[in-house]
C-alpha cells in the first residue's frame, strides 16, 4: 500500500498536469490570444469549471493509445496474412467499404484538422486539451481506417482514390459539405457540431451497429478498426455533453444559441447518416439489426434519456426529430432505389436484394417495405432480367444544404417529395426538407456559395459535359470496374472464382 | 419515462471481467450479446468498481484500463481512483 | 437573419444564370412517378420553345418508365413554382416566365405510377 500512497491520484494528478500547465499572460491581453472565442455570442464566465470526467492526462493518453494500436495492427497484419478478405459473407459486403473510405474516412481527417484548429481557440486550457487529445485521435481513424482498408484495394475495385473522390464526387459531397459547414463555424459552433450533435447523439449508429455488423459479415480487420476509433469516440462523446453543460452552465444566454445548433446539427447529421441506414440494411449482406431497429435503440432510447437530463438547461430535443423519427420507416429504401438509379456514377455498385433479404426487411418495416418498397424491386428485377437494367439518365435536383437529391418525402405521406423552396435575392433555391430550409434562412449567406455538384457539372467546371466523361475524368471513377451494377461486376466475377463458383452468367452483365 | 445508461464493450477477454463484475454491482442491469460486441443497460446508474475488477482478475487494475475495451457509453460520466460512474440524475 | 461572423460576410451566389454559358437550370418535377427519385434538373436553352422542352427533353427523360408513352404532357395539369400554369407550347420558356432554377410541377390524371404507391 505504501507504493499506491505515492501516486497522484486521478483528480490531483489531471489538476496538475492540465490546467496548472497554463498560465496567466501579463503582457498580451487574453482577448487578443484568443480572437474567436466571443464572436459567436457565447458567454464564458469561468473556465476552471470546465471538468474532463476522464481526467485523462497526456501521459495515461499516450499509454493507452499505444495499447489500442498494438492490438489493432496485430489483428490487421493477420487478416492480411490469412486472405481475410475471402472469409467475408459475400463480396457486395465490400461496397460498403468502398463508401466509407471515400465517405467517412475523410471526415476523420476533417475532424482532425477542426480539433487543432478549435484547440488553439479557447482561452481554457482543460478545453485545449482535450480538443488537442481528440484531433491526435481524429487523424489516428483516418489513418488506422486507411491501413485496414489498403487490403481490400488489392482485391477490389473502387477503393484507390478515396480523398480525391471526396473532394468531387456528386454523393461525396453530402459528408464534405456536413463537415465544410462545422469547420467554418465558430469554435462553440464546432463543438456543439460534432462533439455534442454528431458524437454524442448519432456517431453511435455509424459506429455501433454497423461494426457489429462488419464482425457480422467476417470482416475483422473492419470491426476492428471500428470499434478502435469508438473507443475513443466513448471519450469523445462524454467530451460532447461536457461541453453542453458547461456552455450552458455558465449563461442563461447561451442557451437559445445552442439550442439552435442542436436544432441544426440535429439535422444536418441526421441527413447525413442516410447514407448509412442504406450501408446497414443494403450493404451488409448477414443482418445483425436493421436501420429502424438502431434508430430507436440510438437515438429514440438514448436520445430520449439525453435530452431528458438537458431539460433542466431549458434544452429541449431537436426541432425536427417527429419528422426524423417517422423516416426510419423509409430511409433506407428511398436512399438505396437512388443510389440503384444512380450506379453509373458512383464508386461502389448497387443490386436488388436477394428474396431472403426482402423478406427480412419485410419483417423489420411490416408497414412500409411491403407496400411501398417490395414492389419497386419486383418491377427493377423484371426489367434488369429483360436485360434493361434501370439507370436514371438525367441528374437530381439537389438540396442547397445537404446537397442530397431532393429524393425525401413529407412526413405521413411516403409518396410525396417534402421540396420546399424559396427566393432570396432574387436567386432561386431549393431543398429537400422544411428543416434543410430553416437552416438556409438563418445562415443564407453561407449556402449561397454551396458547390452542386450537378450545377457545377453543368456550369462545365467539371472536364467534361457528358456523365462518362466527368466520371472517368473528373472523378477517377474507372468505368465498367468500379460503377455499374454488382451482376456481372469485374468484382463479382473475381468473387465468384475465389469462391470456386462459376463467372456469372455474362448477359447479366449491366454496362 | 425510462431513462437508461449504457456501457458496450468489445467481446473479448479482458470485457468478460468487466461484464462480470459491473452486472455483479449492478443487479439491475440488462446484458446483451450482439456480434463482437457486449451492451449492458441499466435505469439510471451504472457503475464499475476497482475493487471488484482486481478481485476478478486476481491483479492491480487501474480504472482508466477499461478505456481500451469500451465501445461507446450513455450517461454522465464520473470517474475516480475507485470508481467509473454513469448516471442520469 | 444573417451569418455571425469575425468579418463582413458576402460572398457571391455559386449557380447565377450567367455562371451557365447561355443556358438555364430547370426543374421538372412529375409526381407519383417516384422511379425518379427526385426531380430532374436540367440544363435548358431560356429561348427553347414549351414543346421542345417536351419532345426533346422531358420524354427521353421519362422514356423509362411505362406511363411515359402514354402520357400527353402537353395537355397535362402543370404548376410553376408551386403556382398554377397553363404552357404555351410555342412560346419560348423564359417569355412564359420560366426562369432560372424554376420548378415545373407536371401532374398527368390517370397516370399514377406503378403498384398503387406513385413509383
Amino acid at each position: 500500500m505504501a507504493v499506491k500512497n505515492k501516486k497522484l491520484n486521478l483528480k490531483d494528478k489531471y489538476q496538475y498536469l492540465t490546467r496548472d500547465m497554463a498560465w496567466e499572460p501579463t503582457y498580451q491581453k487574453m482577448e487578443d490570444i484568443y480572437p474567436d472565442e466571443r464572436f459567436e455570442g457565447i458567454k464564458i464566465v469561468d473556465w476552471s469549471q470546465w471538468e474532463d470526467p476522464f481526467r485523462l492526462t497526456m501521459d495515461a493518453y499516450w499509454k493507452y493509445q499505444a495499447e489500442k494500436e498494438k492490438k489493432l495492427y496485430a489483428i490487421f497484419d493477420a487478416f492480411a496474412q490469412n486472405n481475410g478478405h475471402q472469409n467475408i459473407s459475400d463480396a457486395r459486403y465490400v461496397n460498403a467499404l468502398k463508401l466509407f473510405l471515400s465517405g467517412v474516412s475523410p471526415l476523420e481527417h476533417a475532424a482532425f484538422q477542426g480539433y487543432s484548429k478549435v484547440g488553439r481557440q479557447f482561452s481554457g486550457a482543460g478545453a485545449r486539451v482535450a480538443c488537442q487529445m481528440q484531433a491526435i485521435d481524429e487523424l489516428r481513424h483516418s489513418q488506422t481506417q486507411q491501413h485496414a482498408m489498403s487490403h481490400y484495394n488489392k482485391h477490389f475495385n473502387g477503393l484507390h482514390d478515396a480523398p480525391h473522390m471526396h473532394d468531387r464526387v456528386w454523393f461525396l459531397s453530402v459528408p464534405k459539405s456536413f463537415f465544410d459547414d462545422a469547420r467554418s463555424a465558430g469554435p462553440f459552433e464546432f463543438l456543439t457540431a460534432i462533439s455534442f450533435s454528431f458524437e454524442y447523439v448519432l456517431t453511435n449508429l455509424l459506429f455501433v451497429p454497423f461494426m457489429s455488423g462488419a464482425a457480422y459479415n467476417g470482416d475483422m480487420a473492419t470491426v476492428t478498426f471500428g470499434f478502435s476509433a469508438q473507443s475513443d469516440e466513448a471519450r469523445h462523446m462524454t467530451l460532447g455533453l461536457e461541453v453542453i453543460k458547461f456552455i450552458l452552465e455558465q449563461h442563461e444566454d447561451n442557451v437559445p444559441i445552442v439550442q439552435r445548433w442542436i436544432d441544426k446539427w440535429f439535422w444536418r447529421g441526421f441527413r447525413l447518416l442516410s447514407l448509412v441506414s442504406m450501408m446497414m440494411d443494403y450493404m451488409l449482406p448477414n443482418k445483425v439489426m436493421s436501420w429502424s431497429e438502431a434508430w430507436e435503440v440510438y437515438y429514440e432510447q438514448n436520445g430520449g434519456a439525453l435530452f431528458k437530463d438537458l431539460e433542466r438547461y431549458g434544452i429541449r430535443p431537436p426541432k425536427y426529430q417527429d419528422v426524423a423519427n417517422d423516416a426510419k420507416h423509409h430511409l433506407s429504401h428511398q436512399l438505396w432505389t437512388t443510389f440503384y438509379q444512380y450506379s453509373q456514377a458512383t464508386n461502389f455498385h448497387t443490386w436488388i436484394p436477394e428474396k431472403e433479404e426482402m423478406d427480412w426487411m419485410s419483417e423489420k418495416y411490416p408497414e412500409t417495405f411491403d407496400k411501398y418498397y417490395r414492389p419497386r424491386y419486383e418491377y427493377l428485377a423484371k426489367e434488369a432480367a429483360a436485360g434493361r437494367r434501370f439507370y436514371n439518365n438525367t441528374l437530381p435536383q439537389l438540396c442547397q444544404v445537404c446537397q442530397v437529391p431532393t429524393l425525401f418525402t413529407e412526413m405521413g405521406a411516403p409518396t410525396k417529395l417534402s421540396h420546399r423552396q424559396l427566393v432570396h435575392e432574387g436567386e432561386r433555391y431549393h431543398f429537400c426538407s422544411e428543416a434543410c430550409c430553416d437552416i438556409f434562412k438563418h445562415e443564407p449567406e453561407k449556402y449561397v456559395q454551396a458547390w452542386l455538384p450537378v450545377h457545377q457539372i453543368y456550369q462545365g467546371n467539371c472536364e467534361g459535359a457528358d456523365v462518362e466523361t466527368v466520371v472517368q475524368k473528373y472523378y477517377h471513377i474507372n468505368i465498367g470496374e468500379d460503377n455499374f451494377e454488382y451482376l456481372g461486376s469485374p468484382d463479382h466475377k473475381h468473387w465468384m472464382s475465389i469462391k470456386g463458383e462459376k463467372p456469372a452468367d455474362e448477359n447479366q452483365d449491366a454496362a | 419515462m425510462s431513462q437508461l445508461v449504457f456501457i458496450v464493450f468489445q467481446d473479448n477477454d479482458n470485457a468478460r471481467y468487466l461484464a462480470e463484475a459491473v452486472m455483479e454491482d449492478n443487479p439491475h442491469a440488462e446484458l446483451q450479446h450482439q456480434p463482437a460486441m457486449i451492451r449492458i443497460q441499466a435505469e439510471k446508474r451504472l457503475v464499475i468498481n476497482r475493487e471488484t475488477m482486481e478481485e476478478k482478475l486476481g491483479r492491480d487494475w487501474d480504472v482508466q484500463e477499461m478505456l481500451i475495451d469500451v465501445i461507446s457509453i450513455g450517461g454522465n460520466v464520473d470517474e475516480d481512483d475507485d470508481h467509473f460512474i454513469l448516471e442520469w440524475k | 437573419m444573417s451569418v455571425n461572423a469575425l468579418y463582413d460576410y458576402k460572398f457571391e451566389p455559386k449557380d447565377k444564370v450567367e455562371n451557365f454559358n447561355g443556358m438555364q437550370l430547370l426543374y421538372v418535377y412529375w409526381p407519383d412517378h417516384l422511379m425518379f427519385c427526385a426531380p430532374f434538373a436540367l440544363l435548358v436553352q431560356p429561348d427553347m420553345t414549351f414543346r421542345a422542352l417536351i419532345e426533346e427533353i422531358l420524354k427521353p427523360a421519362t422514356a423509362s418508365h411505362p406511363d411515359s408513352a402514354k402520357a400527353d404532357f402537353l395537355n397535362a395539369e402543370w404548376l410553376l413554382n408551386d403556382e398554377p400554369f397553363t404552357p404555351d407550347a410555342d412560346a419560348s420558356l423564359i417569355a412564359q416566365g420560366i426562369d432560372h432554377k424554376s420548378m415545373l410541377t407536371v401532374t398527368t390524371p390517370g397516370l399514377n405510377g406503378m403498384a398503387n404507391v406513385g413509383y
